[in-house]
């Protein structure tokens, strides 16, 4: 559906992306996760065809999205960030010119504003003014609008910021249904959303590729240690000194209440000695559980390391011979 | 091409769907009606002054005493009016960035500047037919010369297309409304008074300033006589600032 082949944006100096590839299949979500200013927005940009890269190549359905824009803008939906809107328009004068603008005929028209604004939830606004609708609705009238002739490809570029909880979850619901009929790429900064909607996560940083996997296997990834909370009554000097000699036990972390994290060897199973030790000591095990890395983990760490890396190269730089 | 239509028509129910349109109409209207009726006014008393003298009675037309008058004051109206219906065009969406959405439909660069255009034509236009019902009062008390009239009227018909090209082109410069429509007003009034003095210039290019002036070549129009010269000369003026408009959005391309 996409192939994107060493793709560099640069504004002026700035390089925005450097040397993008990747590729999403048919009927994938893929979730474009980063900080701010790290490129998804350029990225996806690119690939609606609102702007050419510097270098690279990126197509859609085959279509170059440069020399045969007209081609590849034919198949993809799009929801632009900051969703622009005609405030003059009402939401049915709107769809109705987005569907024309993407050349459906009149009856095809009609069907389909009618079934965007359905999906949408967007009956009882469909004859408003769009100038007077809440930002919830206004997101939604740009989603029913990337909707419209039920395109193979949505790019969704932050589709729920600015949301309140209620709209977010609406709207992530939304996106889930749409999953079947659509290939879907869409770009988050909230990492939870990425998560629960997408089957693949490519992690975007300084405009380069640093991760591209499934949530669960980027978590995996990062786990080559199990890491554990307990609650435990007893002196803390003491728990944590017999913690630590648990083999396996990498690090202790002593928190308020009794409560310690603790990260072990993967190889080695630390719970069984950990229980031993604290109950042979006469203290209280309240609580013993391993925790689960979270795809926050992954970004928080693949993001670090990088930006450890560059500040590196840029205070001790490499002198060529 | 692909996608005038739909832009056309989107353009239109903004234009109807915003106060801009009624007002400067309305405006437009009053004006015009003014200056039609005072031009008929004007006629009626030298027609009665002229009346013993035979000579001056057969230089005394409708066409010259009403129309030639009143269609040059239409076009100086215009001069007024058309950077206010062009002001919007592409400055508001720039600045509330419905020009992504709009470039990322499968519309070509062709198919949204000419849907604009039109759009603005088709507004011009109806402005102008609502003023030919002067006419067709007028022509139920005096015989007028309808062959005239038709030349007049297709000659501010190309002129407007003229001033709405130059003022999309100013449009697309800039994000901001008035900054588009001081850049319209500014270029038109240019091109309207620059074949004033037809003298000026290098030598050997005394006649080049009358040449593009917008007001020499819609002399004969208002006057009923169609030279094929002034139609090409507003026809190429329309097509190079349409243009220039196109590489002007081309260059979102290059800028990044």
């Amino acid at each position: 559906m996409i192939a994107v082949q060493d793709l560099t944006k640069y504004y002026g100096s700035f390089a925005a992306i450097q040397q993008l590839s990747f590729e999403v299949a048919d009927g994938e979500i893929v979730g474009f996760l980063g900080p701010n200013a790290a490129g998804k927005t350029t990225t996806l940009k690119i690939l609606a065809g609102f702007m050419p890269p510097t270098a690279g190549i990126a197509t859609v359905q085959g279509y170059d999205c440069v020399s045969q824009s007209l081609e590849a803008r034919k198949s993809l939906g799009y929801l632009p960030e900051t969703v622009p809107l005609y405030p003059d328009l009402t939401v049915t004068q709107f769809l109705s010119f987005a569907a024309q603008a993407k050349g459906l005929d009149r009856q095809q028209r009609r069907r389909e504003v009618d079934r965007a604004v359905a999906d949408c939830s967007l009956e009882e606004v469909r004859h408003t003014l769009i100038a007077v609708l809440s930002k919830g609705f206004r997101q939604r009238v740009g989603l029913a609008q990337a909707l419209l002739g039920r395109p193979p490809l949505l790019i969704l570029d932050e589709p729920t910021i600015g949301l309140d909880p209620a709209q977010i979850v609406e709207i992530r619901e939304l996106i889930r249904q749409l999953a079947g009929e659509h290939t879907i790429i869409l770009s988050s900064h909230i990492l939870p959303e990425v998560s629960q909607l997408c089957q693949r996560v490519i992690i975007i940083n300084r405009g380069q590729i640093v991760a591209s996997d499934t949530p669960a296997n980027l978590t995996q990834q990062l786990g080559r240690e199990a890491r554990l909370h307990l609650v435990v009554h007893g002196p803390v000097a003491e728990v944590q000194a017999a913690l630590l000699a648990v083999p396996g036990v990498k690090s202790l972390r002593a928190r308020d209440n009794g409560a310690y994290s603790l990260e072990a060897d993967l190889a080695f199973e630390v719970r069984p000695a950990l229980a031993r030790t604290i109950v042979q000591r006469g203290w209280d095990l309240l609580e013993l559980k391993t925790q689960e890395f979270t795809l926050e983990d992954v970004f928080i760490n693949l993001v670090t390391e990088e930006e450890e890396i560059i500040d590196n190269n840029l205070s001790h730089p490499q002198t060529e011979n | 091409m692909t996608g005038c239509l739909a832009v056309w028509r989107k353009e239109l129910t903004v234009y109807f769907a915003t106060p801009i349109f009624y007002l400067t109409g309305f405006f437009f209207l009053l004006l015009a009606g003014y200056f039609f009726y005072s031009n008929i006014a004007y006629y009626t008393i030298l027609s009665f002054q002229a009346g013993q003298n035979p000579y001056l009675e057969g230089m005394l037309t409708p066409l010259q005493m009403v129309y030639r008058p009143f269609f040059s004051n239409l076009a100086v109206l215009f001069l007024f009016i058309v950077p206010l219906f062009t002001m919007r065009l592409f400055a508001e969406e720039k600045r509330s960035g419905t020009m992504e959405l709009l470039f990322t439909f499968p519309l070509s660069d062709w198919g949204i500047i000419s849907g604009k255009f039109l759009a603005a034509l088709a507004l011009y236009a109806l402005l102008l037919a609502v003023t030919g019902l002067y006419s067709a009062a007028l022509a139920a008390i005096i015989a007028v010369d309808w062959s005239a009239i038709v030349v007049g009227y297709l000659g501010l018909l190309l002129l407007g297309g003229a001033f709405l090209a130059l003022g999309m082109f100013s449009s697309s410069l800039t994000e901001n409304q008035i900054i588009a429509a001081v850049i319209a007003f500014g270029l038109l009034l240019l091109f309207w008074v620059i074949g004033w003095y037809e003298e000026l210039g290098p030598s050997g290019y005394q006649g080049f300033f009358k040449h593009i002036s917008m007001m020499g070549h819609f002399e004969a129009f208002s006057r009923g006589v169609l030279d094929t010269r002034d139609v090409l000369y507003y026809l190429s003026f329309i097509f190079f600032f349409l243009f220039l408009t196109k590489r002007q959005l081309e260059s979102r391309q290059w800028r990044g």
